[in-house]
């Protein structure tokens, strides 16, 4: 005798642990197999863009440090490199390496947040504990280094706002010796674990070629097997200079992707060796005073620098009638900048493109077929932050 | 960069009246096109063997108020297999309905709610053509240049009525947008200095 079965809807979030912010995710279920996603964002969407529009360009950096504001750095790289190419400007060797090395300790902060969370929607605790604490050590740089620990305001066009403190140099170095053991630390606690396993081997599989038709890129990208980096292929500042390996996956499940995101943090460690042991010295950022403010003692002593300070911070430095988008490997995945300038302080228009959106977009293509339990597993190895997302 | 000034060839030379005009800059191909060559230019773009732009990266407007055909359209390709990167372009007058590009790139379902969200484009044959960003109910465009930046509605918490309570905008300050823009350019002497 057959029964019929009543569909459940099932709302899943906003508020939920797993969500990792504020997602509503209204499912469909037969049983406790989805049939069906329909993600419903934008309840962090604070208007950036437009915002963005009605600030000069220096006041709409610390913008770029909200959205996906577990790697801030990263975004403000893709705004500074926008203005940087409409404008010509030469970026000193320090000042690139110096973003490097920041860069890449974003990509270190977000890939410990996105492992060790996702090891907690599944069941882990012990390694969020356990990244947390190198997370602190790596905020501890970004502080000295820009003040804050999380929203930098570092990333300048021309270069960064300030030199790296005495003594930062060797901290970092002392951390990237100590760190690779960390991973290792971690992939004992994962790589093999049976449990871990279950949950994400063969879980969210995407192919090669949906990969591609639904936008994806950066870990998702690579994790279906496209060796794709824009770090490589379309190099910017001093990544030419540096060597590294892209690790690429073979079956585009969660449980590749979290490999890939193991081996994108010992190939940072990498980076950032290269970089400290060849870190230029000379200025960090762009001589021309019409775009970099003078220092205190020139203000001081100068008429000129202090017409220099008040213009760049009232008005703002002018941007030349263009329009370019950039894009950046950030650690999500390609996170570009659409700008379009019109000769005056302020950009006419800035869209933002997250990679999160493609994403958590395909979620419904992703979770088709899957059990409830797997919507976190699926969630957290999408690497969804809401600031990016919703913007 | 001799590859993409071929590939810009190559596609001028297969779609010819399809295209208003191309140039490259920034590393990347522009191309103007007329807006009702829409999906003939994607599937083109998308399949030859010559371009193949496999990658929809972004698609969004940009609002110019006092133009007869207010919106200009941008569509953003990428392709890995060439490493290169197109921009398709072209104006619209408000209130003209596109095609919608999901049957060709499933990507361009969101990224067209989008456009509709903040701009107010309609698409037409799009699966599910609703608000993405904005609140549920939301009336108005955010990113039209007339949208007002501070909005028109806020939201509290009402404890007489115990519920979440929608107001107009009121603020304590108005928002103030200062003119600081003059023709100041510095004496010549500073920018010779600055040269060296």
């Amino acid at each position: 005798m057959a029964k019929e079965v009543k569909k459940l809807n099932l709302n899943f979030g906003p508020q939920h642990p797993a969500a990792h912010g504020v997602l509503r995710l209204i499912l469909q279920l037969d049983g406790e197999v989805v049939e069906k996603a329909d993600p419903h964002i934008g309840l962090l969407h604070r208007g950036t863009e437009k915002l963005i529009e009605n600030k000069t360009y220096a006041q709409a950096v610390p913008y770029f440090d909200r959205l996906d504001y577990v790697a801030p750095m990263n975004q403000e790289h893709a705004f500074a490199l926008a203005i940087e190419k409409i404008l010509k400007i030469n970026v000193p060797a320090r000042a690139q390496f110096i973003r490097v090395i920041f860069c890449e300790i974003g990509r270190i902060l977000s890939h410990i947040l996105n492992v060790t969370t996702q090891a907690m929607d599944v069941g882990a605790l012990t390694p969020t504990l356990w990244g947390f604490e190198e997370r602190e050590t790596l905020m501890g740089f970004y502080e000295k280094v820009s003040g804050s620990r999380l929203h930098a305001n570092y990333f300048r066009a021309g270069g960064v706002h300030q030199d790296l403190p005495k003594g930062l140099d060797s901290e970092i170095a002392e951390f990237c010796e100590k760190f690779p053991k960390i991973i290792d630390d971690l992939e004992t606690l994962l790589t093999d674990n049976r449990i871990f396993k279950q949950r994400n081997v063969d879980i969210g599989i995407v192919s090669k070629q949906d990969a591609l038709d639904y936008s994806f890129s950066g870990v998702m990208l690579r994790g279906s097997g496209v060796p794709w980096d824009l770090r490589k292929s379309q190099p910017y500042d001093c990544y030419e200079q540096v060597e590294f390996k892209i690790p690429v996956g073979k079956n585009g499940d969660c449980y590749d992707r979290y490999l890939c995101r193991i081996e994108e943090m010992r190939e940072s460690v990498n980076i950032i060796n290269q970089c400290l042991a060849n870190l230029p010295k000379g200025p960090i950022k762009t001589n021309d005073g019409k775009l970099s403010p003078p220092s205190k003692k020139e203000i001081k002593q100068s008429m000129e620098a202090l017409i220099h300070h008040f213009k760049l911070f009232t008005e703002g430095y002018r941007v030349d009638e263009d329009e370019i988008y950039t894009a950046v490997e950030a650690p999500k995945g390609e996170f570009g900048v659409y700008l379009i300038s019109d000769g005056s302080s302020k950009p006419y228009k800035c869209k933002i493109r997250a990679p999160g959106f493609s994403h958590l977009q395909a979620m419904d293509y992703l979770i088709k077929g899957h059990m409830l339990a797997d919507v976190p597993a699926v969630l957290g190895s999408m690497d969804i932050v809401f600031g990016e997302v919703d913007r | 960069m001799e590859n993409l000034e071929s590939l810009e060839k190559a596609i001028n030379s297969e779609l010819t009246t399809k295209i208003i005009s191309s140039k490259i800059k920034h590393d990347q191909i522009n191309i103007c096109i007329e807006y009702n060559n829409l999906i003939e230019v994607m599937i083109f773009l998308k399949t030859h063997s010559s371009t193949k732009f496999k990658q929809l990266i972004d698609i969004t407007a940009v609002d110019y108020p006092e133009r007869d055909k207010r919106f200009k359209m941008v569509y953003l390709l990428l392709s890995h297999e060439k490493n290169s990167r197109i921009k398709i372009e072209f104006d619209m007058k408000e209130g003209e309905i596109l095609s919608s590009l999901t049957s060709i790139f499933p990507s361009a379902n969101w990224m067209e709610r989008e456009v509709f969200d903040m701009y107010g484009v309609e698409f037409k044959d799009h699966p599910d053509l609703r608000r993405i960003l904005t609140d549920y109910g939301f009336k108005g465009h955010p990113l039209r240049k007339d949208f007002p930046l501070t909005g028109h509605n806020e939201v509290r918490y009402s404890e007489e009525d115990k519920k979440v309570i929608y107001e107009p905008v009121k603020l304590e300050q108005n928002y103030r947008n200062f003119d600081y823009e003059s023709p100041w350019e510095g004496t010549k002497y500073i920018k010779e200095q600055s040269k060296k």
